[in-house]
């Protein structure tokens, strides 16, 4: 458990921190006009921003404790290391190329009118290189299934169909926001609401990158 | 571009009235409709589990006496009642419905940040409760592996409900997560940045420092629990081995290998350790705030009581193990946990004092929710000290598989809990309803309710340390146990049945009142907080008619010296205070 507990000790000394800063020095049984003109806001942040912030503080949490998982079952005897597909190294650039592309589409749709052709190519080339990257695990999931490795077959192949199966899921939900991001730019909805929805498609994007770098270099590493 | 707070946008945001039945009661988007969906929809599954109990109770008092009680339904009872009462009772209702009731009004914004959000979340935690309750019908009914779900017990032959009521308890969990996650992105974000103008974080009142707190518990803890639930699935329908390990099962050798019950049980308490605050931290704010407004008192250590909501908050993630002494573990981590289990007395404990000290030389209205809101006190009190015994290893163990758990859990995170929901329930309930509640019945309900509870627990501490043993079907002829434990027993099944029968007070008192009622005042207990500032009493969609509040002071001004009133109101700006000597106001009593 201790991937968990450094990874929740981060999080909940980040929280408390910040929460305590907010009370340190404050008597609010004491009259404050400086007070009363705040705005109700504690960050400068939009509301879809903290959603995604704390709904990517959830999947952390979620892949580390499969994390953890993972090794506390790695210590049971009738653990047999796998030897992972090598499809992965390219699935793996698949999502690096969407991650860039959404990066790419985040600067166009700052500086560009929401019709821009440009920006359309960015996400359709994030998008697709993330369908890509889904049906190259698809792929992996095949190969092994073609050597015998069933999921029953050993805990690392459990583990590794696991893994796969759970960020899969967490991307195709980021596929559905991609797919309406695009929905809005045909219908020309206003700027600000596509920007947004671009700008944390790729924060998502992103992390989403991140977690599966970190899965599957656990999964090489042991 | 720095964003423009939606309180300032307020004027620009179209605030659409539901005007259809669907839209208004059923698929209704405002916070108000949805909170009651979710606590009617919860006591309603909490009411199946209160009867379990008193099926349990039935059989442990007169064992063998009833044909629809055999071992197997016992357990199934056990288990279901458990599992109701914590996740789908508890934490539904203190999070679902006070959460989403109180943040928004409490805040001084119109809604929740994200109204389909939270509707689909009333509607996913509806259909976690269907596949539950579903369980119960499918063959070989409900699982009965015990709440813990401890592997390899839940999915080997022998215990009830292996076949398909595992599987539908476990994506019952999944899909409640899934809701609770929907919710908890909404009080995260509401309480974060949709505030009325003027209330800094520091100006919130504890409810919503407690609901916001136990979410984000809530969101990090529950992963846990689907990690463990999506594995043991796994285990059972596709051969895994994640937790199962090796095993004959009635003479067959399973085609299980070397997976561990203990990682199970880690998981497993990683989330249920923090459930046990999930509960209990709502359950703080609210109790403060109703104690706060009937002794007539601004709230004892205000800054003290959030730092504690906080420190214990970030403490409970790292107390779980102590669920696992028993399950053997090395004495240096035993020491660690049994360290940590009693570090986060200490800001319980400085709760406890502060609710005794805003009671001292308050102006006391023993009223209905005050009454249960002092109950609480002694009920918790009693349920932590015991909490002590059990926190340290060496007394745990000889302990741990008696009753005297038993009532240590059902009095800290059962009765206490219930006992603030019922004093939240009479306290908001004019604002909620529009109408007041009869005082008589109340008191009626609260006197046998506490001392009902009082009744079946405290001498289950007695039966713990004799060593009767928790779990077990039936006693049989057991030599070391006198023939007062079985009376003891029957004892307690027939305070229980009273116990539940007098929940039928509450009931008949919300539906004739509903009714039949009084027609409450505005601001019926002259309260500080905005929920009770609303134009319309009970809320209108939008809460705040035409302008939303602006707030000017904390939510703790009871009797301040030299004001006319004993209460000023948050919106009351420092140089609109009515000055006076005498706080000689009679509220609605």
């Amino acid at each position: 458990m201790t991937i968990t507990l450094i990874f929740l000790a981060c999080i909940m000394a980040t929280v408390i921190f910040w929460l305590l800063r907010q009370t340190f020095n404050i008597q609010p049984w004491v009259s404050d006009e400086v007070a009363d003109e705040v705005t109700g806001m504690s960050l400068d942040l939009k509301p879809q921003a903290i959603a995604l912030t704390t709904f990517m503080a959830v999947a952390t949490s979620l892949f580390a404790l499969f994390a953890s998982a993972y090794s506390l079952r790695m210590e049971m005897p009738d653990w047999r290391p796998l030897n992972e597909p090598m499809i992965l190294w390219i699935n793996s650039f698949f999502l690096v190329l969407a991650s860039i592309a959404y990066q790419w589409s985040r600067a166009k749709v700052a500086s560009t009118d929401i019709g821009s052709k440009k920006l359309v190519i960015g996400l359709g080339i994030a998008g697709v290189f993330s369908i890509l990257f889904i049906f190259g695990q698809l792929s992996a999931w095949q190969e092994l299934n073609s050597k015998g490795l069933y999921v029953s077959s050993n805990p690392a192949v459990a583990f590794f169909y696991v893994f796969t199966a759970m960020h899969g899921i967490h991307l195709l939900g980021g596929l559905y926001v991609w797919a309406r991001s695009l929905a809005k730019i045909y219908q020309n909805q206003d700027l600000r609401i596509v920007r947004t929805s671009v700008e944390l498609c790729t924060i998502y994007w992103h992390f989403m990158l991140l977690v599966w770098l970190l899965l599957f270099g656990l999964m090489i590493a042991t | 571009m720095s964003y423009v707070a939606l309180v300032d946008r307020d004027h620009e945001q179209d605030h659409h009235d539901p005007d259809t039945f669907l839209t208004k009661y059923v698929w209704s988007q405002d916070h108000k409709v949805i909170a009651i969906q979710y606590g009617g929809l919860a006591i309603l599954v909490g009411v199946v589990a209160l009867v379990l109990s008193v099926l349990m109770r039935l059989q442990l008092g007169f064992p063998n006496e009833f044909a629809l009680i055999n071992p197997e339904s016992y357990y199934q009872f056990v288990t279901m009642h458990g599992m109701i009462m914590v996740v789908y009772l508890l934490t539904a209702l203190f999070l679902g419905g006070f959460g989403n009731y109180l943040i928004p009004l409490m805040c001084g914004s119109r809604d929740m940040v994200f109204p389909f959000l939270n509707m689909l979340s009333v509607w996913v935690y509806f259909l976690s409760v269907i596949i539950l309750i579903a369980s119960f019908f499918v063959p070989g009914g409900a699982t009965g592996a015990g709440w813990t779900l401890y592997p390899p017990q839940s999915l080997s032959g022998g215990t009830p409900g292996t076949d398909m009521g595992i599987i539908l308890m476990l994506v019952s969990l999944g899909v409640f997560i899934v809701a609770a996650t929907m919710g908890g992105l909404n009080y995260v974000t509401t309480v974060l940045q949709y505030r009325c103008k003027g209330m800094t974080l520091m100006r919130l009142p504890l409810s919503v420092w407690g609901i916001f707190t136990a979410t984000i518990l809530a969101l990090l803890a529950f992963p846990a629990l689907l990690v463990s639930a999506i594995m043991m699935i796994l285990d059972h329908s596709v051969g895994t081995s994640f937790f199962m390990p090796a095993m004959i099962s009635e003479g067959q050798q399973l085609s299980y290998n070397d997976g561990s019950p203990i990682l199970f049980q880690h998981l497993f308490w990683f989330f249920g350790h923090p459930e046990v605050y999930i509960v209990a931290l709502p359950a703080f704010g609210l109790v403060s705030d109703v104690l706060a407004t009937h002794a007539r008192k601004n709230i004892f250590g205000y800054r003290m009581m959030v730092w504690a909501i906080l420190a214990i908050g970030g403490l409970s993630f790292i107390v779980w193990a102590h669920h696992m002494y028993v399950s053997g573990m090395n004495p240096y981590f035993g020491f660690f946990f049994a360290t940590t289990t009693l570090i986060i007395a200490v800001p319980t404990a400085l709760k406890v004092y502060n609710w005794v000290l805003t009671l001292w030389q308050g102006n006391i209205h023993l009223r209905v929710p005050m009454l249960f809101a002092i109950g609480f006190i002694f009920t918790f009190i009693h349920g932590g000290l015991t909490g002590l015994f059990l926190g340290n290893v060496t007394i745990d163990l000889p302990l741990s598989d008696t009753y005297f758990v038993v009532a240590h859990f059902h009095m800290v995170m059962g009765v206490s809990p219930v006992l603030v929901v019922f004093a939240s329930i009479y306290h908001w309930f004019p604002l909620m309803s529009g109408k007041m509640f009869n005082e008589t019945l109340g008191k009626w309900h609260f006197w046998l309710t506490f001392l009902g509870a009082y009744a079946v627990y405290l001498p289950m501490h007695y039966l713990g340390f004799q060593g009767v043993p928790r779990r077990y079907f039936s006693l049989g002829t057991t030599d070391f146990l006198p023939e007062s434990a079985h009376t003891l027993n029957a004892s307690i099944t027939i305070s229980a049945i009273i116990l539940a029968l007098a929940q039928l007070l509450f009931f008949i008192n919300i539906f004739i009142s509903l009714r039949n009622g009084k027609k409450a005042k505005p601001n019926c207990w002259g309260a500080t907080s905005l929920e009770w500032l609303t134009p319309d009493t009970p809320p209108k969609h939008g809460n705040w008619g035409h302008d939303l509040p602006e707030v000017h002071r904390w939510a703790y001004d009871y009797s301040v010296p030299g004001q006319s009133q004993d209460f000023t109101p948050q919106t009351v700006p420092a140089s609109e205070v009515p000055v006076g000597r005498d706080h000689g106001v009679d509220h609605d009593t």
